[in-house]
């Protein structure tokens, strides 16, 4: 049986394909509450990581003609991204288990072979104290790498590590 | 609701680490703890879908405002397929590379830039599989990662797949270029039949006579289990 084609870096000169609209996921005229998610990210020495793409990929609410569900940011020079797109809902996961409002969010650099996978949930949403992939994380400190802050009304950040004491959780599959 | 069939895992050694000293960059960016195994729900078995007229097509790399671009012209042609050999219709490949340099301010080595190549390039594969594309042939490359590096020829590619966890980014390199065997990038890949299938093979069947010679490139995607094996 063949094996899955292997991955290799994204590199520092992706931005050829970049384009700045995906960054708003509401662009094709999605209704409803829009939100704001912002972050950075940091290296191992606590760099600003400045060539990333930045990916979010949300299956709630449902992909429509007016909702691509997928979204891609540079990094800019401090490290930082900014998406606007829709609130997801909770999600049916294994068994029984509700899954609390997320978003998936991929990290691809220079310097990764592989793109690092995390997921964003948001800060007092009551879910998240039961949410089946953050019961799984022991450390309180660990599990907080995964929880957006919210900084407004309609506004949540989270600051990702790469490497390091904080080190942001990522995820396989 | 029944989910979509889980992916299979993945296979050992035929991803790289993102822990390889031998290159550079990866030193201050790769995670110290092991990765959180997650189970797979409607967020890793969906995934987005694009449609050609959102998402612009570009074919043909080779020219700019009707005007050719300098170089080596080539057709690259291949399938996009599953572990399960099954193909994968209709998904959005993204595509970009130098010719000389990178048309990208972050590029600042000291070679001309072609202003008919741009280098990036987006297409989608047919009902069956299929892509293809044409460009110029992009030229070996210096880089810093250790004294008299450089880059074995290759062009980036980025795939989506029907469902998140199929997504990949990788490059595809030229036979018989003698860098590959000194570029710590393709050397990441432990195991040798992955590592070399990341190298376009000549298909003389897809070279267009007296114009552009052709290299096959097929690409594999991780494959679901027959049946799903998980109620969500």
């Amino acid at each position: 049986m063949p094996v899955a084609t292997a991955n290799q870096t994204i590199g520092p000169y992706w931005h050829l394909i970049e384009d700045p609209a995906w960054a708003d996921l509401t662009r094709f005229g999605a209704e409803g509450d829009k939100i704001v998610l912002t972050g950075s990210v940091v290296d191992g020495a606590g760099a600003p990581v400045a060539d990333a793409a930045i990916e979010i990929w949300q299956a709630s609410p449902d992909v429509s003609e007016t909702f691509p569900g997928f979204g891609r940011c540079r990094t800019d020079t401090a490290g930082s991204f900014r998406f606007v797109t829709m609130k997801p809902g909770s999600l049916p996961g294994l068994g029984n288990a509700a899954q609390a409002p997320h978003v998936a969010v991929s990290i691809f650099a220079r310097g990764l072979l592989r793109a690092l996978t995390t997921r964003l949930y948001f800060q007092d949403e009551k879910l998240n104290e039961t949410d089946p992939v953050l019961c799984t994380i022991e450390s309180d400190a660990r599990r907080r790498t995964l929880i957006a802050r919210k900084v407004s009304s309609d506004t949540w950040h989270l600051d990702i590590r790469l490497q390091g004491a904080d080190e942001t959780v990522f995820t396989e599959v | 609701m029944t989910a979509t069939a889980s992916f299979r895992p993945v296979i050992a050694h035929s991803q790289p680490s993102n822990d390889t000293p031998s290159y550079g960059s990866t030193r201050l960016r790769h995670p110290i703890h092991a990765p959180l195994r997650i189970p797979q729900t409607l967020t890793e078995t969906r995934g987005p879908r694009f449609a050609a007229d959102r998402f612009g097509v570009l074919t043909d790399l080779s020219v700019t405002n009707g005007k050719p671009a300098i170089g080596e012209r080539i057709i690259i042609r291949g399938r996009v397929v599953d572990e399960e050999d099954r193909p994968v219709p209709h998904t959005m490949i993204e595509i970009w590379q130098a010719a000389g340099r990178y048309a990208h301010p972050g590029d600042q080595l000291d070679a001309p830039l072609d202003p008919n190549f741009h280098g990036g390039g987006r297409v989608f594969s047919d009902g069956d599989g299929w892509y293809q594309f044409t460009t110029i042939k992009p030229g070996a490359y210096p880089w810093g990662n250790h004294h008299n590096a450089w880059r074995p020829h290759h062009i980036h590619y980025s795939l989506f797949g029907a469902g998140f966890a199929q997504r990949v980014v990788t490059q595809m390199y030229f036979p018989g270029d003698p860098l590959l065997a000194l570029d710590p990038i393709f050397l990441a890949v432990p195991d040798q039949v992955a590592r070399e299938r990341l190298i376009a093979q000549v298909d003389i069947d897809i070279t267009a006579p007296g114009r552009a010679l052709g290299y096959r490139f097929d690409i594999i995607l991780r494959g679901r289990d027959a049946t799903p094996t998980e109620k969500v």
